[in-house]
């Protein structure tokens, strides 16, 4: 759903539902969530109010009136429209989402065929929306998995285009890293044993549409605090406009409830207020086109006040995998040769290091790659005893493998080779000069960030390949822009500490975590905790899940575990763990437009107050008349396009809302140097223009 | 304008300056209890103190408990106070028979000087015995004073401790504060002014008899200590009815700078406080460099429109500035200088009288406390107000660095904008509702001496005075009335408590809080960018509320004035 919805921001489908939604969030008991905006409906009801009982009893001034009341409800409306086109985008992920929701059926196995390696024909067909947590059932080619669960046998291919929008079909099996399986994805090939790990209603997509549809929404700390300020700053107003009458009174004159009313509705913090929630709705929609779901608002928030952000080394920092990059080769021996049979060696190897090796054998020396078959060669493969494979072929044998591990090989079995027909002889043991030249040259890899590889054939040290972590392209410069952010990079990795220092400063981190345990990687989240930082990290593993949950922004991969899923506050449908710097950027951006717009709305009042002032007082005070700096033409006009500019510039800024006021990273000082000017100085300087131009307009259509 | 004028403002500022530095290095150590240089002095004398009391000197307490203890000591002080005024007649030291102080003046007085307002209703001379004057009103300017203080060093640990849930002990911090602070500044004051001719005798007053034959009795008494403790506590209070205006409260000119020197000295070193408890001095000029703008700001405004004088009187001939209601030996500087510096500091001591002001000049120190007496402000009080405009300030514009906000590594979350926005709220309604009351009800209306703008501002001026705990009036309104008694003692309470522990509400969840690390993410809180945010936040919010208020007063009144109208009937 997420590629295909990128959709603009104002899509013309969404405005009708959206006008619609304005008018039902009328209701009182939905406003009330919105403090600024309840305050102004129910002066508007106040002022309607009043207003009928003028047109009955006869009073002045009713079109001029009638006017300001109408603008006073556009003020609501227009702010519920921000909000309802902020859910409208949202409700149609929900929509495509809840399409995959169609009933399914579950094979449900019971009694000895729930078993991994029970019977599978004996499964009863039922409803899915029967499961409990804890059933297990049997899902095969063609099916929909009919609820969240984990595999507990068996390996399928799975295409979770609905949830992701990514076609391509992902492999699902039992045990390790990629056993978590989402209901309404569908089995493509081969046939699953499914635990269901989530009961009707509760699933991972329900959570996906409550959250996208922002029926899950809760404020966040920080809007509330934000909220706090701004009814604060609406009781300020309170005082200042419910004075007005008393000093007018000593001053011998009276002002019309209607003029009040649109003094305080232009003075509280309306322009904030009427598109608070519609920011952060964008911002968890903007996540959400991102194809990562954020479990909170909170999540959201704390992404942009992350101080430390922990990135596994494989697939984050570094390809996944490691390349070969060189072949050294010992004394006496050629780099041709040992190329030659580290190829041989590795011309089975179906693992990337071992193509890798192929690659560059081939792009190095020349040599092409050669039929295993045609040299009558056996493969010999990785085992966790002999940490090393090969090949033998013609009664020559191969061995590639640790350094320590094919020395070891050596000293401890030297090989009866046979020379000639008849003689048989025993090979030397390992020469130590040999083994000495190449721990060294092994330790220099190592402390190049590579990783040696050492080769022999026939009981002979031919020499290293290296194979080397590459560093993603870009990487250092986006955890440069990170640091410019303020956040502290510290890249984890299972390497040695020798690697893991090589390759953090190749790519840039600040610090690294070598030799990284679960558990070392949970006691770092807590250190950083305990001195004031917030922590970001991602994982996939079970093992990972502590350590997510500590997290204060704890992404799992889509592909990971139940657990981890369970344990993350948001989780990444792409499973990119680089994401996390996005996940950070729209976090900020959240912080940042909310800040933007409460600095513009209350930068604001400066241009009402001499607007509306001489205009109020300009009956009995003629001297006043010089504050109106804007040269207004008339109290009428300057007071309704006081109102009527209030109103419009929410309409105005609900694209700035709904998308967000950019992040860079400058550091903090130039970027509020740059909001402030903009936002800050441009929300006192653009009103007077505004208010000027909407009263020439004013007079001009002969409305006041 | 002369140049003279601004040498004398530019004098002021550096003599201040010059004092911040070392008066807050050692106010730093007397709060932190480290040793000072009178500390053999007065260490045993303090641990006296707190053997005698019962206090645990090391028992540190809780926001609450800390609030509560200067709740509680307040209003044992208030009592004690209310008693000695209204039993004067019978009490000794009262060699000019004064009468017990009726029931609501008597209100009205204590609530003032527990408050650190020092609003005056009556007029000392005529009113007071000596005993009210030394016994109540003297040891009252201590103690408000020293309970200001040791609230703002309490807010100051919120900032600087981190993960503890006290505050320190109000009890030590009031004792250092009175006995390490204002009690040796005071002597050497006292003496000081003594020297400049102001009169130090518990003898009665004195009958002369004039040139024409007449008699007339001098009132004397113990002025020069009072005046010591009424600038450098920001009291304001004044021994005699004209306050800083009387020849005997103000000899000299040299006693005038001293005067306005020590109305800021704490305060301004406060700052000094707050950047080194924080282990960042930056961090108090900044705060000081925000409260300077403000200032000269003032300043600047009002010394101009003092020395233009009235477009009115200029009309008829006569030329120069506006000398009406100041003492010709201080002049238009002096006069102007001293009356920004008074209602920017929430002392209230006036050399001259602000109702006879231009309206502009009249029109600043009305602002200065409309914005909650946090230019420099009342000793403690003035930095612990601006700190919640920082927390404000902090919290709209710190969001647009795209973190939530956060001030010296600690957050700034729902509790604190709620304490924050409480104690801004409190003052429009107290300035603004009580103003709005008596510009319509009888017995409000009986109050103001001048018809128009001029009478709106009187009353205007005497909320915003009481609220903000400055005390000084702006003449002209008839305030020692049952209604004005009681409804400024009720400005002056409010005005003060619900600042005050909120602002301790605030210590106390902040000292629960972590502290977290600066890194490139925050934004310093040093720099003008931070200076100039702040004094746009404080404008905006603190400042724009009264603007219908100064629109109805004396922008008005300026307006007409430039225009040849004057407001003589009506009202």
């Amino acid at each position: 759903m997420a590629h295909a919805s990128q959709k603009s921001l104002l899509n013309a489908a969404l405005i009708g539902p959206a006008l619609l939604g304005a008018v039902t969030k009328l209701d009182p008991r939905q406003m009330v969530k919105n403090p600024v905006m309840f305050v102004v409906e129910v002066v508007a009801a106040f002022t309607t109010l009043l207003f009928v009982r003028d047109l009955v009893t006869g009073g002045q001034d009713l079109a001029f009136t009638g006017q300001i009341i109408l603008w006073l409800w556009f003020t609501v409306l227009f702010a519920n429209v921000a909000e309802a086109v902020a859910e409208g985008r949202g409700k149609a992920q929900a929509d495509s989402l809840r399409r995959t929701r169609t009933e399914t059926t579950a094979k449900l196995l019971t009694g000895a065929a729930a078993a991994p390696g029970g019977p599978r024909d004996a499964h009863r067909v039922v409803p899915g929306t029967d499961l409990k947590v804890g059933d297990v059932v049997l899902v095969e080619a063609g099916d929909l998995i009919p609820s969240d669960g984990e595999v507990i046998e068996g390996v399928a291919s799975v295409n979770e285009a609905a949830i992701t929008g990514e076609s391509a079909p992902v492999i699902r099996e039992s045990g390790g890293d990629r056993s978590a399986v989402t209901g309404g994805t569908q089995v493509l090939s081969d046939w699953i044993r499914v635990r269901i790990t989530a009961a009707a209603g509760s699933t991972f997509v329900d959570r996906m549409i409550a959250l996208v549809e922002g029926a899950a929404r809760q404020k966040t700390p920080n809007e509330v605090a934000l909220n706090i300020l701004l009814s604060g700053l609406t009781i300020v107003f309170v005082f200042a406009v419910g004075s007005i009458p008393s000093f007018a009174a000593y001053a011998g004159g009276a002002i019309p409830m209607t003029v009040l009313v649109a003094l305080f509705v232009t003075l509280i913090p309306t322009t904030i207020g009427a598109l608070l929630s519609a920011i952060g709705i964008a911002g968890m929609d903007r996540l959400v086109r991102f194809n990562v779901l954020a479990m909170s608002g909170r999540a959201v928030e704390a992404a942009g006040d992350v101080d430390t952000l922990l990135l596994d080394k494989t697939g984050t920092i570094t390809l996944g995998n490691r390349q070969a990059t060189e072949f050294r080769p010992v004394r006496g021996v050629t780099a041709q040769d040992l190329a030659d049979a580290a190829q041989l060696a590795s011309l089975a190897d179906e693992t990337p290091e071992g193509r890798s090796i192929v690659v560059l054998a081939k792009e190095s020396y020349g040599i092409r790659a050669r039929d295993m078959a045609g040299l009558n060669a056996t493969f010999v493969p990785f085992t966790a005893q002999s940490r090393m494979s090969g090949v033998d072929l013609d009664g020559s044998s191969i061995r590639k493998g640790a350094v320590e591990a094919v020395i070891a090989s050596l000293e401890a079995a030297p090989a009866l080779v046979s020379v000639g027909a008849t003689a048989r002889v025993l090979q030397p043991r390992l020469d130590g000069a040999a083994a000495q030249e190449i721990r060294a040259i092994a330790e220099e890899i190592a402390k190049a960030g590579g990783t040696p590889l050492a080769v022999a054939r026939d009981g002979k040290l031919l020499g290293i390949v290296s194979l080397k972590d590459i560093v993603k392209g870009g990487i250092r410069e986006r955890f440069a822009e990170l640091r410019r952010m303020g956040i502290r990079t510290v890249m984890i990795t299972g390497d040695n500490p020798m690697t893991a220092a090589a390759i953090a400063a190749e790519a840039g981190v600040d610090d690294f975590l070598a030799q990284a345990t679960p558990e070392d990687k949970l006691a770092l989240i807590r250190k950083e905790q305990a001195q004031g930082k917030l922590v970001a990290m991602c994982g996939d593993g079970t093992n990972d899940a502590p350590a997510l949950a500590q997290a204060d922004v704890g992404v799992a991969m889509n592909t990971g575990t139940v657990a981890a899923r369970e344990a993350g506050n948001m989780v990444d449908l792409d499973s990119d763990p680089t994401k996390l710097i996005e996940i950070v950027e729209i976090g900020k951006q959240l912080l940042m437009t909310r800040g933007a717009l409460t600095t513009f709305s209350i930068a604001n009042d400066v241009a009402k107050y001499f607007a509306i002032i001489p205009a109020m007082f300009l009956a009995f005070y003629p001297q006043l008349q010089t504050l109106n700096v804007m040269g207004l033409a008339s109290p009428q006009s300057a007071i309704l396009s006081a109102i009527i500019f209030n109103a419009l510039i929410i309409v105005a800024l609900i694209p700035l809302a709904l998308k967000g006021v950019r992040y860079r990273a400058v550091g903090a000082a130039a970027l509020l140097r740059r909001n402030l000017l903009v936002y800050g100085l441009g929300g006192i300087l653009v009103p007077f223009a505004g208010i000027k131009l909407i009263d020439l307009a004013v007079i001009a259509l002969h409305l006041a | 304008m002369t140049l003279i004028g601004w040498i004398q403002i530019a004098l002021f500022c550096a003599v201040v300056l010059a004092l911040v530095k070392p008066l807050g290095l050692y106010m730093t150590r007397v709060f932190t209890g480290e040793r000072t240089i009178l500390s053999p002095v007065l260490r045993p004398v303090e641990r006296g103190l707190y053997r005698l009391a019962g206090i645990d000197e090391g028992q540190e307490q809780h926001w609450l408990a800390y609030a509560g203890a200067m709740v509680v000591f307040h209003v044992a002080g208030f009592l004690v106070l209310y008693g000695i005024l209204r039993l004067q007649a019978v009490l000794p030291l009262n060699p000019a028979d004064q009468a017990a102080v009726a029931p609501d003046l008597a209100f009205n007085t204590s609530t003032s000087f527990v408050t650190n307002t020092n609003w005056q209703s009556y007029g000392g001379e005529s009113t007071l015995s000596y005993l009210s004057q030394m016994l109540g009103l003297t040891h009252q300017n201590f103690l408000s004073a020293a309970s200001g203080m040791a609230a703002a060093v309490a807010l100051v640990r919120g900032f600087s401790r981190a993960s503890t849930r006290t505050l320190g002990s109000f009890w030590v911090d009031m004792t250092r504060a009175a006995l390490y602070v204002l009690l040796p500044l005071c002597m050497v004051l006292t003496l000081f002014y003594v020297w400049q001719g102001m009169p130090q005798t518990l003898g009665a007053y004195v009958d002369a008899t004039t040139l024409e034959g007449g008699k007339q009795t001098i009132a004397l008494g113990p002025v020069a200590s009072q005046v010591a403790i009424k600038m450098l506590g920001t009291n304001g209070g004044g021994f005699f009815n004209a306050n800083a205006a009387h020849p005997f409260e103000n000899p000299t000119a040299l006693a005038n700078f001293v005067q306005m020197v020590t109305i800021f000295a704490i305060g301004a070193a406060f700052t000094n406080v707050f950047g080194r408890m924080v282990g960042d001095e930056r961090q108090g000029w900044a705060i000081l460099a925000a409260m300077a703008v403000l200032f000269l700001a003032g300043v600047v405004v009002t010394y101009w429109a003092e020395a233009a004088g009235t477009p009115l009187l200029h009309a008829l001939g006569l030329q120069g500035g506006n000398l009406e209601g100041k003492e010709v030996r201080f002049g238009i500087v002096a006069s102007a200088l001293f009356a920004v510096i008074t209602t920017a500091a929430s002392c209230g001591a006036v050399n001259a009288m602000h109702d006879s002001f231009t309206a502009l000049g009249g029109m600043i120190p009305l602002v200065n406390m409309q914005l909650g007496e946090i230019i420099v402000g009342g000793v403690g009080a003035g930095l612990y107000g601006m700190l919640i405009f920082v927390v404000v300030a902090i919290f709209v514009a710190g969001l647009m660095v795209g973190r939530t906000p956060e001030y010296l590594g600690k957050k700034i979350e729902a509790k604190e904008v709620k304490m924050a926005m409480l104690g801004i709220l409190c003052l429009p309604l107290m300035m603004l509702g009580f103003t709005a009351l008596a510009a319509v009800l009888p017995a409000g209306l009986a109050g103001p001496a001048n018809a128009g703008p001029h009478g709106f501002s009187e009353i205007l001026y005497a909320y915003t005075s009481a609220a903000a705990n400055n005390g000084s009036a702006f003449a002209g309104l008839s305030a020692n009335t049952l209604f004005y008694n009681t409804t400024l003692a009720v400005a002056m309470l409010v005005g003060r408590f619900f600042v005050k522990i909120p602002a301790l509400a605030i210590a106390g969840s902040l000292a629960a809080k972590k502290t977290v690390p600066a890194s490139a993410g925050t934004f310093p809180t040093h720099g003008g960018l931070f200076v100039g945010l702040l004094v746009g936040v404080i404008v905006i919010i603190g400042g724009l509320t009264f603007f219908p208020a100064l629109a109805l007063g004396p922008i008005v009144e300026h307006l007409a004035g430039l225009a040849g109208q004057t407001f003589a009937t009506g009202g």
